[in-house]
């Protein structure tokens, strides 16, 4: 294939790309110097707080903020949601205040008075059977023919019950936003995934709301956002009732969430559960699957996971159904749906596999063929992530046999997500002095976006990575895509590199006259500018670009464009090594690995930094966390970090991760790394628990009361 | 009458630090405990001291400067430092001391600034994430944080910085096992732990090496 000018270079001139690089904003971020949205302090600013119901489900039936006016230090108080209007979770939003202080603003919330006529609630969707009216028919898809394939007697057939609750996404800085109005101009600072993108959302929403301004009028800055995950794509009805507030009062407002509202309102992944049949021969070959799935995203219930997942099934039936509830909405959580796909299916065929009396490495492996064209990619994780855990050696059949309390078990696990770069466009300007920079409204969530654009550009022009200046957070630069769905390496990459490559190519064409050779046959390497196969024939990379005089090089880097840079589709094999005590149901992370490719790696370092990230959020969400829903209030009876289990320091075991390089994988150039790895460590680790007690804890999360419970039905105990 | 600042401290100490408690009416209490604490002293305090509602002025000495302000006796130090001094280092997350974001040093030891009233940290030596690199330059265990990617979205990064410089003032040679129970106290969402670990091992022997030469 002709090689294409934007091409990433060859694995042997790569200086940067696929090194282990630190991330550029690491000093600031350690240093304490990172302002957040939350961090904004603005002369003359208010604070803004919200009267929320205390109701899952009611009618507003009078309000009365006339006592919260009148306190001293309140500016503003605004009626989010009047008289009649239905409330469909607790903690929604129905009065804001704005004050002095925050203190006074929680103050003036408790003064305000409104009265309900409470409804029926229905907070609990675990018992399909109990969901009544809540259930809703929400598709399924049928293959090949399953009736014929369950019934040959010549398979074996494994059935199930198996789930994974709603947990809350607890980012650490929690959503908010502040306001401030110049004149007719709104700037908003807020905590976001979405910086280019978040101006027209806050713009229509405005103007749907009587408040005239357009979108070009509306600035958002981010420089920093404490945690997203998949819940920061929107302004949120807070987002726009802050502009208002500031407007109302012609002062700055900061609207950040408490705790039990971040956990309550503000993040939800949906619930999964399943009742799943699947067959297979006496070989292992996997014949035939049948799930019926529900779950709950809140009033807006749930669309059907990915089923069966990874493996394409040839005779199958599912099911699903979608259950609405009066709980928090369901947001977007890394890898959508997928987590929940694993574990559903994961966990069936690992039962599987256990009546088969089969190796579930030699399971999978035989099974591949299933995943279509990642097929040889998932061998390879197997085999990878097999020696890495030394499975051999440790794997033993289901039921851990030896003596004494502690059981100990291994459990894998297989995913797949897309990752293609999203639209970004950047601007890569280089100064007559030498120095460079790349501009456009991205946002780093913590997974490297800005080192990613620094090593592109820096690796393009031949210079290092500390040349490189990275303008990101502000909506006001090139429109980039929002951060979801792992789309922001390829979308960011691309575009950085392709004006990175135009931006060289201008530079080269003013150099070239004085060093007397074409512009095509000049090279940028290691801060010069220079003749190919003559070095001889150099500037410096400061003496080249002074050749500019006084005018600035400024090119548009866009994706997608000319040459693919990326693709779409990963795998992943993860697998975990449990000990489980048997007296207290306690389950201990040994070690977990994972083999995890993701095309062309930009950064070495903060893509190893993914994947531990993903599986100790993973570890956290299979062994601690749900949003746990109060049957007689309708509330979340765990609203806080002390009831809301996160995995802490001493709880991940060791952690092993394996980044598919090289040839086969580089070629598919750069792919998205935040969800993938994330998906397999709830699957992995229940099927490490079934390994060592030789019963299924048949739902997350695998608490110490779930296990004895498992054991009562019979285990190994 | 004016409280006895060294006597707050070991109110701290008596573990009567749950916010919500102190931060309303609860002054005049937990005052009249301390009172009751002295009751066998030979001095006894006549009377409890009773401050606020309204703002009171304080100094507080913060990474060797003293800062004068007036708060209102509910006011946590978190929010003081953050709103009022705009030392924003410190986080606010859990706002009621579990996940550590907020962790300051008082008088050397780590404490969470959620959890104390500013007007309790009055007389007290407070150094916070802000007071760690000087000029610029970056303190050994941020460094190490840096070199080990003990980081993603940053939000709990300078409570963890701040929690580890303290751990390792205490325990300059740490184990593996030491790390992992001595910096429980601070949560992460992203999932930062392991290149934790290494970092504060790392700043281990980057802080024994400082002090075996200097």
């Amino acid at each position: 294939m002709a090689k294409c000018k934007y091409d990433w270079p060859e694995a042997s001139d790569r200086r940067l790309i696929g090194k282990r690089i630190n991330r550029i904003d690491g000093p600031t971020k350690s240093s304490g110097r990172a302002k957040y949205t939350y961090d904004i302090n603005l002369p003359g600013l208010l604070v803004a707080k919200i009267y929320r119901s205390p109701y899952a489900h009611a009618k507003i039936t009078a309000i009365d903020t006339s006592e919260a006016e009148k306190l001293p230090g309140v500016k503003t108080v605004r009626i989010i949601q009047g008289v009649g209007k239905e409330i469909q979770w607790a903690g929604d939003e129905i009065v804001a205040v704005a004050a002095v202080s925050e203190d006074i603003a929680d103050d003036a919330v408790r003064k305000i008075k409104v009265e309900f006529e409470q409804l029926p609630h229905f907070v609990h969707e675990e018992d399909l059977q109990q969901a009544g009216d809540h259930a809703k028919e929400a598709g399924g898809e049928k293959g090949g023919d399953p009736d014929k394939a369950f019934s040959d007697p010549d398979v074996v057939i494994s059935e199930g019950f198996y789930g994974i609750p709603t947990i809350t996404h607890c980012c650490l800085e929690a959503h908010g936003n502040v306001a401030e109005w110049t004149g007719a101009n709104l700037r908003t600072y807020s905590s976001t995934q979405n910086v280019s993108g978040l101006p027209g959302q806050i713009g229509q929403a405005l103007r749907e709301q009587g408040v005239n301004v357009p979108d070009n009028n509306i600035e958002t800055i981010c420089n920093y956002v404490g945690g997203g995950f998949g819940s920061k794509f929107s302004p949120d009805r807070w987002g726009i009732e802050v502009a208002k507030l500031a407007k109302a009062a012609g002062k700055p407002v900061k609207l950040m969430l408490d705790r039990n509202m971040e956990m309550e309102v503000a993040g939800a992944r949906p619930s999964g559960y399943a009742q799943i049949k699947v067959a297979a021969k006496k070989d292992g070959t996997i014949v035939a699957w049948d799930s019926h799935s529900w779950g709950t995203g809140g009033p807006a219930g749930t669309t059907m996971p990915p089923l069966p997942y990874v493996l394409n099934i040839p005779n199958k039936i599912t099911r699903h159904t979608s259950i609405s509830t009066n709980t928090g909405p369901g947001r977007a959580w890394r890898a959508p749906n997928h987590p929940q796909a694993a574990l559903l299916t994961m966990c069936a065929l690992d039962d599987l596999a256990a009546k088969l009396n089969m190796d579930p490495v030699e399971f999978f492996s035989k099974n591949a063929d299933l995943a279509g064209e990642r097929a040889e990619v998932y061998r390879q994780e197997l085999r990878k992530a097999a020696e890495l855990i030394d499975w051999q050696k440790n794997w033993h059949p289901r039921g851990d046999k030896s003596a004494g309390t502690i059981k100990r078990g291994l459990g894998l696990s297989l995913h797949t997500w897309g990752g293609r770069g999203h639209n970004s466009n950047c601007n890569v300007t280089i100064h007559p002095d030498g120095s460079v920079e790349v501009t456009l409204g991205s946002q780093d969530l913590g997974t490297g976006t800005r080192t990613v654009i620094a090593v592109v550009a820096a690796e393009t022009l031949g210079l290092p990575v500390e040349a490189i200046r990275v303008n990101i957070g502000d909506s006001k630069f090139p429109s980039s895509g929002a951060s979801g769905g792992s789309t922001t390496v390829g979308g960011v990459s691309a575009s950085t590199r392709r004006g990175s490559v135009d931006a060289l190519q201008q530079l080269l064409a003013v150099v070239a006259p004085s060093l007397g050779v074409p512009a095509d046959q000049l090279v940028a390497v290691d801060g010069h500018i220079q003749a190919k196969g003559d070095a001889a024939k150099k500037l410096t990379w400061k003496e080249a670009c002074a050749k500019l005089q006084v005018k600035t090089l400024q090119v548009t880097g866009k994706n997608p464009g000319q040459c693919a840079l990326g693709s779409s589709g990963v795998g992943g094999v993860q697998i975990a090594d449990v000990s489980v005590d048997t007296e207290t149901g306690l389950v201990k992370i040994h070690k977990m690995v994972a083999a995890q490719d993701c095309g062309l790696i930009i950064d070495l370092k903060t893509a190893e930094s993914q994947c531990y990230g993903a599986m100790i959020m993973g570890i956290t969400y299979a062994l601690f966390e749900e949003k746990v829903m109060d049957r007689a209030t309708g509330r979340m009876l765990n609203n806080n970090m002390e009831f809301y289990k996160l995995a802490g320091i001493g709880d991940i075991g060791e952690l092993v991760v394996h980044m598919m390089t090289g040839p086969g994988y580089d070629e598919r150039g750069t792919i998205g790394l935040g969800e993938p790895p994330v998906i397999s460590p709830g699957a992995a680790i229940s099927n490490a628990v079934a390994n060592a007690l030789g019963v299924r804890v048949p739902t997350l999360p695998i608490t110490p009361d779930k296990v004895l419970a498992a054991l009562e039905k019979g285990g190994a105990a | 009458m004016r409280r006895k600042k060294g006597k707050l401290r070991e109110l701290h100490k008596e573990g009567f630090s749950r916010r919500d408690f102190l931060k309303g009416a609860s002054m005049a209490v937990s005052t009249g405990l301390l009172a009751t604490q002295e009751a066998g002293a030979a001095t006894p305090e006549t009377e409890p001291g009773v401050l606020g509602p309204g703002a009171v002025p304080i100094t507080l000495e913060i990474n060797g400067k003293p800062h004068s302000l007036k708060v209102e006796p509910r006011v946590t130090l978190l929010d003081a430092l953050r709103n009022r001094l705009d030392l924003t280092g410190a986080k606010k997350v859990c706002d009621r001391g579990v996940c550590g974001a907020c962790t300051v040093i008082l008088d050397g030891r780590p404490v969470y600034a959620c959890n104390l009233l500013a007007i309790e940290a009055e007389g007290h030596h407070i150094v916070t994430i802000e007071g760690l690199s000087t000029e610029g330059k970056l303190h050994p265990v941020m460094t190490a944080f840096v070199n080990h990617d003990a980081q993603q979205c940053g939000f709990c990064t300078p409570g963890f910085v701040v929690a580890c410089k303290a751990f390792l003032d205490k325990h300059p040679d740490p184990t593996r096992e030491d790390v992992e129970r001595g910096l429980g106290g601070n949560l992460c969402r992203c999932g930062t732990y392991a290149g934790v670990r290494e970092a504060v091992l790392e700043a281990a022997k980057t802080l024994k090496g400082g002090r075996a030469n200097g």
